[in-house]
C-alpha cells in the first residue's frame, strides 16, 4: 500500500483511529463482566478513596493471598496512581520478621500472631502492638477424579482413612455408605498430597485432626506426615496429576479446582445434607467463627467440627498485620486507604472472582472498624 | 592433553629476571583468579559445615540411617538414607541409558554420518543442552509419566522377577526414581554426547589409516583405534553427566513422587534424592530444617568430589595405556 496520496493517508489515519476506538471500547465491556456484576469496570475505581499523599507501600508475607493482592494492586493502581503497592511473597513466617523489623506497612500471614510475636511489634508500632485482621478468605476443595463418579461425598473419618491408606479401595463400605445410589468403582484410590511443605496442607491435616474422630493420628503440620499415596509439588502440579490420574484425590484450594475443572466433594459434616465447596458456604463457615483476638485483634478460630448448615468445614482465612497504633506516619494514608478498599465489598468481591471466599459482611464491618480506627 | 598443554606453554616462555609490568600484572591477576576460586570453594564448604554442625546437634535420629525428614517437628528427626538411596540410583540409572547411546551418538557424527547431516546433528543435540530443566521437569510430568505406563507394567510383568522391576500395585502413576533416571539420562546427554564426539575427532587419523590399512572393517577400526583413545574422553564426559545427574533439583522434583521410604522397587513411586529435598523443603524451612538442608546439601558436596576424584583417578590411570599423549 503507497500511501503518497494526502487524502488517502488521512482516511488510513482515520481508519486505524476507529478500528482502536472499536476495540478499546470492546476491551472495556470485556473487563466489565467478571468483576461480580455489582458495578462497572470503572465504578470501583470512582469509589476507591485514595489517599491524599501517596507514596511507596511496602508489604511482604503469605504467598497464599498473592494472587488476591495482585487482583487488588491491579484495580488501586489504576484508581489512585500516586501510591505503589510492592507485595512480595516469601511466606508468613518472612512477613512477619519484616513487619516485627519494621520494614514494611503491613504482612501478610496465613496463621494469626503468636504471642511472643506480639510482643516483639511493640517496639515497631509505638504505643500499640501487631493486631490481625481477617483480610482473604479461602477454601480447600477435596478433589477426586473418579471414572463415571461426578458428585461424592465424603466426612471427616473418612477422609482422614483415605489420606492415611486405611482405606484403599473406591467401593470401600465406609464411601460408599455417604454415597448412596452412586456406583463407586473397585479400583484402588491414588490419594495425592503435596511434596513441599505447604499451608495448604497444614490446613487440612489441622481438619482432620478436629473432624477426623480419631481416624488421623499426625498433628497439624505443612509437612505431610500421612502412610502411603504420591506427591506432587505445588497446587498446580496435584490439580495436574488428579487430572490425569484415573481413580484420584487430593485436596487444593477452591481456584485451583475451578481453573483445572475437577470434580469437589461435598462434606458430609452432620448438617441435614452434605456441604458443597462453594465460597458461599465457606463464607458461612468464617460468619460462624469465634474472634479469639483481644482488643482491636480480629484473630478467628474457625470450627472445623462445625454441624452449621451449609457451613464448609475446610475454610481458612489468611490476615493482613497491621499496627493498631503506632503506624508510620508517612504510610498511614494510604495503608487505610488500600485497606478500605481491600474490606470493601468491592475488594471482597473482585478476589471472589478468581477463587476465594468473600469475607462475610459482618465480619467485614469488623474490619473496616478496625481499619478506620487504625493511628 | 588439556592439562598438558599449560605446562609446555610455561616451559617455552624462559622467565626473565627484569620482568615486564604487564607480566606482573597479568601474573597477579591470574593468580588473584586461581586464589579467589580456592576462596569461594573454602567459604561454602566452611559455611555448610557450620550450619551442618548446628544441625546435627539437635538431631534426635542417626543422621545416615533415618529415613524420614522432619526436622522441625518437635521431636526434630531427620537423616539422608532415602536421600543418598534415590541419589545414587536415578543417576545410576540415568548413566546405564546415556553413556551408551551418547557415545553411539557421537560416533555416527565423528565416522558414520555424511558431513552434511552430521553439523545439524550435532547441533541438534547441543540444542537439548540449553533446555532449562524447569521445562525437562514439565515435560517430564506431563508428557512422559503418562506414556510410561505401558512400558512399566510391561516390565512389571516379564522382568518382575528381578524384585527391582516388580511393581506393589498397578494403575500408579510411574512416578518413580526408574521414570527419573531415564528423564536425568536424556537431560545429560548432550553433555556426554558433545564432550566424547570432540574426543573422538582427536583420534589421530594416521591411527585410523593404520587399522583400515591391515584389513580393519570400519567397525574394528573403532573397536581398535577410536575408542581406546577415546576412553578417558568418555570417562570424563560420563562424569560431567554424573555431575548434573547428581546435581538435578527441580526436574525431579517436578517428576518425582517423594516419600520417606527405601524401596528397592524402582518402579513404585518414592523415594527421594539430596537436591530435590532441598528444594521442595527449604521454602517453608524453619531456622533449624534449614540447618539440616544444609547439612544435606554437604553430603551432596562430598559425594560430588568423590565421583570427580574417582573419574580423576581412572582417566590418569589409564593415560599412558589411551595413547593420549600422540
Amino acid at each position: 500500500m503507497n500511501l503518497r496520496n494526502g487524502r488517502s493517508k488521512a482516511l488510513a489515519i482515520g481508519a486505524v483511529a476507529l478500528v482502536s476506538t472499536l476495540s478499546l471500547s470492546a476491551c472495556g465491556t470485556d473487563d466489565n463482566t467478571p468483576s461480580g456484576g455489582s458495578s462497572s469496570g470503572a465504578a470501583p475505581a470512582a469509589k476507591i478513596a485514595c489517599a491524599d499523599k501517596g507514596g511507596q507501600l511496602l508489604a511482604a508475607g503469605s504467598t497464599a493471598q498473592t494472587p488476591a493482592i495482585e487482583v487488588w494492586k491491579a484495580a488501586y493502581g489504576n484508581a489512585c496512581t500516586g501510591t505503589s503497592l510492592t507485595y512480595s511473597g516469601g511466606g508468613s513466617g518472612a512477613g512477619v520478621t519484616q513487619f516485627n523489623q519494621g520494614k514494611v506497612a503491613f504482612a501478610g500471614s496465613d496463621g494469626a500472631l503468636k504471642q511472643s510475636e506480639i510482643d516483639t511489634s511493640k517496639t515497631v508500632c509505638t504505643g500499640g502492638q501487631g493486631i490481625d485482621l481477617p483480610m482473604v478468605g479461602g477454601l480447600i476443595s477435596i478433589v477426586f477424579n473418579v471414572e463415571g463418579v461426578d458428585k461424592l461425598v465424603v466426612d471427616g473419618p473418612t477422609l482422614a482413612k483415605i489420606f492415611d491408606s486405611q482405606i484403599t479401595k473406591w467401593n470401600a463400605p465406609e464411601i460408599a455408605a455417604l454415597n448412596p445410589g452412586v456406583n463407586l468403582p473397585a479400583a484402588d484410590i491414588q490419594a495425592i498430597h503435596r511434596s513441599e511443605d505447604s499451608g495448604t496442607t497444614q490446613n487440612l491435616t489441622a481438619y482432620l485432626g478436629k473432624a477426623g474422630g480419631g481416624a488421623w493420628k499426625y498433628p497439624a503440620a505443612k509437612s505431610w506426615s500421612g502412610q502411603g499415596g504420591q506427591s506432587a509439588n505445588g497446587s498446580a502440579g496435584v490439580a495436574a496429576l488428579v487430572k490425569q490420574t484415573k481413580n484420584s484425590i487430593s485436596y487444593v484450594e477452591l481456584s485451583y479446582a475451578q481453573s483445572n475443572k475437577l470434580n469437589s466433594a461435598a462434606i458430609a459434616t452432620g448438617a441435614s445434607k452434605p456441604v458443597e465447596a462453594t465460597a458461599a458456604n465457606g463464607a458461612t463457615t468464617l460468619a460462624n467463627a469465634k474472634i479469639v483476638g483481644k482488643g482491636a485483634d480480629l484473630a478467628l478460630d474457625i470450627d472445623y467440627a462445625t454441624k452449621a448448615e451449609g457451613a464448609y468445614p475446610l475454610t481458612l482465612v489468611t490476615y493482613e498485620i497491621v499496627c493498631d497504633k503506632g503506624n508510620k506516619a508517612d504510610t498511614l494514608p494510604a495503608l487505610k486507604s488500600f485497606l478500605t478498599y481491600t474490606v470493601s465489598d468491592e475488594g471482597q468481591q473482585a478476589i471472589g472472582a478468581v477463587g476465594y471466599v468473600p469475607l462475610p459482611k459482618e465480619l467485614a464491618g469488623k474490619v473496616k472498624t478496625q481499619i478506620d480506627a487504625l493511628a | 592433553m588439556t592439562s598438558a598443554s599449560p605446562a609446555d606453554a610455561r616451559g617455552r616462555t624462559p622467565r626473565r629476571r627484569d620482568s615486564r609490568r604487564g607480566d606482573s600484572i597479568f601474573f597477579n591477576l591470574s593468580r588473584g583468579a586461581g586464589v579467589l576460586l580456592l576462596v569461594v570453594m573454602a567459604a561454602i564448604a566452611g559455611f555448610l559445615t557450620y550450619r551442618s554442625a548446628l544441625a546435627l546437634g539437635k538431631n534426635e535420629g542417626n543422621f545416615l540411617t533415618t529415613f524420614e525428614w522432619t526436622p522441625d517437628a518437635a521431636k526434630p528427626v531427620f537423616g539422608i538414607a532415602v536421600l543418598t538411596f534415590g541419589t545414587l540410583v536415578s543417576a545410576l540409572i540415568a548413566m546405564i541409558i546415556a553413556v551408551p547411546i551418547a557415545v553411539g551418538i557421537a560416533l555416527f557424527i565423528s565416522h558414520y554420518a555424511p558431513r552434511r547431516i552430521a553439523q545439524p546433528f550435532a547441533y541438534l543435540v547441543d540444542l537439548l543442552a540449553a533446555v532449562p530443566s524447569i521445562v525437562y521437569g514439565l515435560w517430564g510430568v506431563l508428557f512422559l509419566v503418562p506414556h510410561m505406563g505401558g512400558l512399566t507394567s510391561w516390565m512389571d510383568q516379564y522382568l518382575g522377577w528381578t524384585y527391582i522391576f516388580s511393581q506393589s500395585s498397578s494403575g500408579v502413576p510411574p512416578r518413580n526414581l526408574f521414570t527419573v533416571g531415564i528423564l536425568l539420562a536424556i537431560m545429560v546427554l548432550p553433555i556426554i554426547t558433545a564432550v566424547t564426539r570432540e574426543v573422538f575427532r582427536q583420534v589421530p587419523r594416521m591411527h585410523e589409516e593404520a587399522a583400515l590399512a591391515l584389513g580393519a572393517t570400519r567397525w574394528e577400526m573403532i573397536r581398535t583405534a577410536v575408542l581406546p583413545f577415546g576412553r578417558p574422553g568418555i570417562i570424563s564426559a560420563s562424569m560431567l553427566g554424573l555431575g548434573r545427574a547428581l546435581g538435578e533439583t527441580i526436574a525431579v522434583a517436578t517428576v518425582l513422587s517423594t516419600n520417606s521410604k527405601l524401596t528397592l522397587h524402582l518402579l513404585d513411586p518414592g523415594g527421594g534424592t539430596f537436591a530435590e529435598n532441598i528444594a521442595l523443603k527449604f521454602n517453608e524451612a524453619q531456622p533449624l530444617g534449614r540447618d539440616a538442608l544444609m547439612a544435606s546439601g554437604l553430603v551432596l558436596f562430598v559425594i560430588t568430589l568423590l565421583v570427580n576424584g574417582a573419574a580423576r583417578v581412572i582417566i590418569a590411570r589409564r593415560k599412558e595405556y589411551s595413547g593420549a599423549a600422540a
